[in-house]
């Protein structure tokens, strides 16, 4: 695999096919956490450092163990199993040797284990067939395009706080409009050629 | 249709496999990367006592306790613990309870029932209606007119009606200071909590006019003020004043007060008594 394939590959986790706005994965702790800016960069940047790490195991699981066993029937079950002992096995880890790194990513490092664009990006390695390098790419601009998702969201939602609309779009009308809004705007990129 | 068990076996096996292992591996890491967790917020709240006020403007006494044990907030905000457990939270963190200011209300009237009315109010049954009714229906210009309008206004339920007068429960008393907003005659002051006597009259006519309109007013004798060992009182304008940087709490100036309008704030049992000798 060449380098603008990967190059390719991270460009369109992150733009043509965002994991939020246009895959709809992890909208949960999108609309979530994304009030304040650094409350989202902290979930952002979570969401990556997991995704990361799952795309590398869930590979390693499905091609030495999954594959030769004719299991892959059993892939969704068995990527739960292996994400959410290594998210838990992760904050331990970080919790004795980088807290600065725990302290940051907070409460989010345990709520994003059952995130649901951690489990899609471990299902589309699979399904596109990624080699453990591509994967690896894959699950860190998936997160990337998580964070600037949330990031841009969280940016947008701060300004809201203090815009003059309508009584009865208060609150969360108001915040999946402007979702919405986000989303077709990234639309835009599915236009994006790459080489 | 040809079920082949084997398949469902090996799914069973290996997924079970790989279930155990992880458990062991994060069963060990939970010893190998085990942190000594900081356990003073759970002495703190052992301390506690408890009752989830939220007085401390935590929702509940764990909330309290850890932010305590972080050290983000002072030891002595437990209300109901008091400075006995302030005392004992400090003493596991290693600090001291910090010179506790807390402010409480202090209504300045001793009039009551013994004020001299002018007439006879029959309006709304309110201070501020009646203090608007030719400056109210008593003769001395700083009584408690007693309608309780302050109790009305106390979020907290400190305040009490007594013989025709607002008494402030100090124990109660957060020190918010609504009343002192509501009082339309402006004789509810701060006080602080932990100083003891007090001088309750804010009438600053002459001793005369005091002595015909209340049977309890500061006529500006200066008795006190020549009792008190500290020097702590002076007469400003017809009314003895505490200086509550000199005042000792000895209680002197209550005994002598021929009007008997210092008193005491505290109940006068234990630990106080103790102090005036």
């Amino acid at each position: 695999m060449s380098f603008t394939g990967l190059v390719s590959i991270a460009l369109g986790a992150i733009l043509i096919e965002n994991f939020i706005l246009v895959k709809f994965l992890g909208i949960c702790p999108f609309l979530g956490v994304s009030k304040k800016m650094d409350t989202a960069a902290g979930m952002g940047l979570a969401v990556t450092f997991v995704m990361a790490l799952a795309s590398v195991f869930t590979w390693l699981v499905n091609h030495y163990l999954l594959v030769p066993l004719n299991l892959q029937y059993m892939q969704t079950l068995a990527y739960i199993l292996v994400i959410a002992s290594l998210v838990q096995f992760v904050e331990m880890f970080l919790q004795k040797s980088v807290p600065g790194l725990y302290r940051a990513l907070g409460i989010y490092l345990p709520l994003i284990t059952t995130n649901c664009a951690v489990l899609g990006v471990a299902v589309l390695n699979t399904t596109k067939g990624y080699n453990l390098l591509e994967s690896l790419v894959y699950g860190i601009s998936g997160g990337i395009g998580f964070l600037v998702a949330i990031l841009l969201f969280s940016s947008i939602r701060e300004r809201l706080e203090f815009s003059d609309h309508p009584k009865a779009f208060e609150g969360f009308p108001i915040t999946l409009v402007s979702a919405g809004l986000l989303a077709m705007a990234f639309m835009g990129f599915s236009g994006l050629k790459i080489w | 249709m040809h079920i082949d068990i084997m398949n469902i076996v090996w799914a069973v096996v290996v997924l079970g496999a790989i279930g155990a292992v992880f458990g062991i591996v994060l069963a060990i890491a939970s010893k190998v990367f085990s942190v000594g967790a900081d356990s003073r917020g759970e002495n703190i709240l052992n301390i506690l006592p408890g009752v989830n006020c939220g007085g401390c403007g935590f929702t509940g006494c764990a909330l309290y306790a850890e932010a305590v044990s972080r050290g983000d907030v002072p030891v002595d905000l437990c209300a109901p613990g008091g400075r006995k457990t302030a005392e004992e939270i400090a003493r596991l963190m290693g600090t001291d309870v910090p010179e506790s200011d807390r402010m409480v209300a202090v209504v300045k009237c001793s009039g009551g029932t013994g004020a001299l009315k002018r007439f006879e109010y029959d309006g709304i049954h309110d201070c501020r209606s009646a203090d608007l009714v030719g400056g109210g229906p008593l003769e001395c210009p700083s009584g408690c007119i007693g309608f309780g309008t302050c109790v009305e206004a106390c979020p907290f339920d400190a305040i009490y009606l007594k013989d025709g007068r607002a008494v402030v429960d100090h124990e109660k008393c957060t020190g918010c200071l609504v009343c002192v907003e509501a009082c339309p005659r402006k004789i509810i002051t701060p006080f602080s909590y932990n100083k003891d006597v007090i001088i309750k009259c804010s009438s600053h006519e002459r001793g005369a006019a005091v002595r015909r309109v209340c049977g309890a007013g500061c006529v500006g004798c200066s008795i006190c003020k020549k009792e008190c060992p500290s020097g702590a009182i002076t007469i400003d304008g017809n009314l003895a004043a505490i200086d509550p940087e000199k005042c000792t709490d000895c209680g002197k100036c209550v005994s002598v007060c021929p009007r008997g309008l210092i008193t005491h704030s505290r109940p006068q049992s234990g630990m106080n008594s103790g102090e005036t000798m």
